[in-house]
């Protein structure tokens, strides 16, 4: 087991009183922070339920008269109905859009050697390190000039390719064996199906990390959106978050109850990928 | 191997298919042909898009920065006259300054907390699994959303960190209504968010080390602070290595936190690069002082990955 590193074997008849107390301090300092990270949270969801919080209530701990009365002004007052359903269209589009060009660019970057394959490969690792903002001016204008903005096409456009994703799936086509597309390509199989029966049903762990990065960054992107859709009723939720500030000053109960409906989609799709998403950002970290 | 020859002549590498014999001129011309073909259709759809809206308006940036333009009238050419203008403005260096000090405040409190829980969740404690998914928790909460609730937790008057502070006698600061605070209360909800990242990366690192290299030292007789400062840390400098790097290129990108928490506010006490580009921009008009101050940031940015690259073989084991 590669968590030998600081092994405290369970709390058995063997344990010293020295390491029974390790052991002990150990969860309670753990348990404490994960008290502490929570916080914010239960916080959130308490003010959301608490009516008036913030102007005429003081949230407690434990609510006197819980009202989901912050929800509904949210869904009657705002579009947010409309809103969830615009950022949810942007998230899928993104991600199926993704998945095609990651996976394809990931195949030709490990098995389709062509000379120069390198140097494109080192560019398009490149553009993850310019920042969104450098582009911001020349994008808006672009999308200005081919008359899209305003539109989901134009929020769209700019994230159909992701260095990341592309980078992701590439190193998990690496670790197929290239023994399953050689016996493939024996019994006649082309590229195209090489990659549609061997790599594909192989990297799925890989594409199930690519669906959450892909959604979480559709779901929370904030700027570009914000400059290309200025139409209230083409708003997604971080924007229309933002928005509610401007709206509802001091109601922080319709604010906090925004904040949970936004993160409750996401949180779903991260219970039900959580063990590919935490496996996704460490493989992205090592090498 | 019916694309063997096909593979000869376009690559340089696998030596298998080196010295293939030759297949005729015509068949296998068009093979290359063919091969040429299945590159491309695999390659475009990724291609096209990077070209179109990452790399082609990176060089528009750059021409842009060299022109005064107020995104309505056609721009008119002014050289470098938007670098100048922004060198001897002391705004740039404001702005520079303060995302520094976002970076200095933010970093030490992410890895220092993420490598502590990172040492404690690596260990074998009931319900690891769960507390990790707590601590992940933030990393996948929206900005704005982060930003909306710190905001609400450091109300000056309303707020239950206020609340709590005042309970024991203190009175809390104005957190992001007062200029001295309103970065700390960025930095603060900056590192509540990223601290799982951290944390996961660390992990993984954590884990790639070879339980062998424990047991060899505990026969040396090593106890565990000695492990944790001759064995583990050292071989965890690639993870932080690739902590360093990514923290570094998102610090000085920091954007969305601070419009949503402060827009820079109050009295510009945190007013960041980013934001200034932004405000530059969609608020005064001017794309090409925008552009500008966006590329000195980019070769900030480029500066201190390459230096860092460089700069790994000192002290980055990759045992």
């Amino acid at each position: 087991m590669a968590d030998a590193a600081f092994t405290l074997t369970g709390p058995g008849s063997r344990m010293s009183p020295a390491r029974l107390t390790a052991f002990i301090s150990l969860h309670v300092v753990v348990i404490v922070g994960a008290l502490i990270m929570f916080f914010p949270f239960l916080w959130t969801i308490i003010t959301s339920i608490t009516p008036g919080a913030g102007l005429t209530n003081a949230p407690s701990l434990i609510v006197e008269n819980p009202s989901l009365q912050a929800y509904f002004r949210l869904f009657q007052e705002r579009p947010f109905a409309l809103v969830i359903l615009n950022s949810i269209l942007l998230a899928v589009i993104t991600t199926a859009v993704q998945l095609v060009t990651s996976s394809t660019a990931g195949y030709a970057f490990s098995r389709l050697p062509f000379r120069g394959q390198t140097a494109v490969f080192a560019v398009y690792l490149a553009t993850m390190m310019i920042p969104l903002q450098v582009l911001i001016v020349p994008l808006f204008v672009e999308l200005k000039t081919f008359g899209l903005l305003n539109t989901y096409l134009g929020a769209l456009l700019p994230t159909f390719a992701s260095a990341f994703g592309i980078f992701l799936l590439r190193q998990a086509i690496n670790q197929v064996p290239r023994e399953l597309d050689e016996a493939a390509t024996i019994d006649g199989a082309g590229h195209f199906r090489i990659f549609f029966s061997i790599i594909l049903p192989n990297i799925r762990p890989a594409l199930a990390t690519l669906v959450v990065f892909a959604f979480m960054g559709s779901w929370n992107s904030f700027l570009w959106p914000l400059v290309v859709l200025r139409a209230p009723e083409l708003q997604t939720l971080p924007i229309a978050l933002a928005g509610l500030q401007g709206q509802y000053i001091s109601d922080w109960d319709v604010i906090m109850a925004g904040s949970v409906v936004s993160v409750i989609p996401m949180l779903a799709l991260y219970i039900f990928a959580q063990k590919y998403v935490i496996q996704g950002v460490a493989s992205s970290g090592i090498k | 191997m019916s694309l063997s020859s096909a593979q000869t002549s376009l690559l340089d590498k696998e030596p298998g298919f080196r010295h293939h014999p030759p297949v005729s001129d015509s068949a296998s011309r068009s093979r290359r042909i063919k091969y040429m073909l299945t590159v491309l259709a695999f390659l475009l759809p990724s291609a096209i898009p990077l070209l179109m809206f990452t790399l082609g308006p990176m060089v528009a940036a750059a021409w842009i920065s060299l022109t005064k333009w107020n995104l309505l009238l056609p721009p008119t050419f002014v050289g470098v006259d938007n670098y100048t203008k922004l060198l001897s403005d002391p705004r740039t260096g404001d702005v520079f300054l303060h995302t520094v000090y976002y970076i200095a405040g933010y970093l030490p409190l992410v890895y220092i907390g993420g490598l502590a829980l990172a040492l404690a969740l690596n260990t074998a404690l009931k319900g690891r699994s769960f507390l990790r998914g707590i601590y992940f928790l933030p990393v996948i909460t929206s900005w704005i959303v982060v930003a909306l609730v710190w905001r609400w937790l450091l109300n000056p008057s309303t707020g239950i960190v206020n609340t709590v502070l005042g309970f024991f006698g203190i009175v809390g600061p104005g957190w992001w209504t007062d200029p001295v605070w309103a970065m700390p209360s960025i930095i603060l909800a900056s590192a509540w968010k990223d601290l799982g990242f951290v944390m996961v990366i660390l992990l993984a690192g954590l884990q790639a080390i070879s339980p062998d290299l424990y047991d060899a030292a505990k026969v040396d007789g090593a106890g565990w602070w000695r492990r944790a400062v001759s064995v583990t840390l050292p071989l965890l400098t690639p993870s932080t290595f690739f902590v360093l790097v990514i923290s570094l290129i998102n610090g000085f990108q920091v954007f969305d936190q601070v419009y949503a928490m402060t827009g820079g506010g109050p009295a510009g006490a945190s007013q960041v690069v980013v934001q200034q580009i932004y405000d530059l921009t969609f608020r005064y008009g001017r794309a090409g002082e925008a552009s500008a101050l966006s590329w000195m940031l980019f070769i900030v940015v480029l500066a201190v990955t390459v230096i860092q690259i460089r700069g790994q073989k000192r002290w980055v084991n990759y045992g």
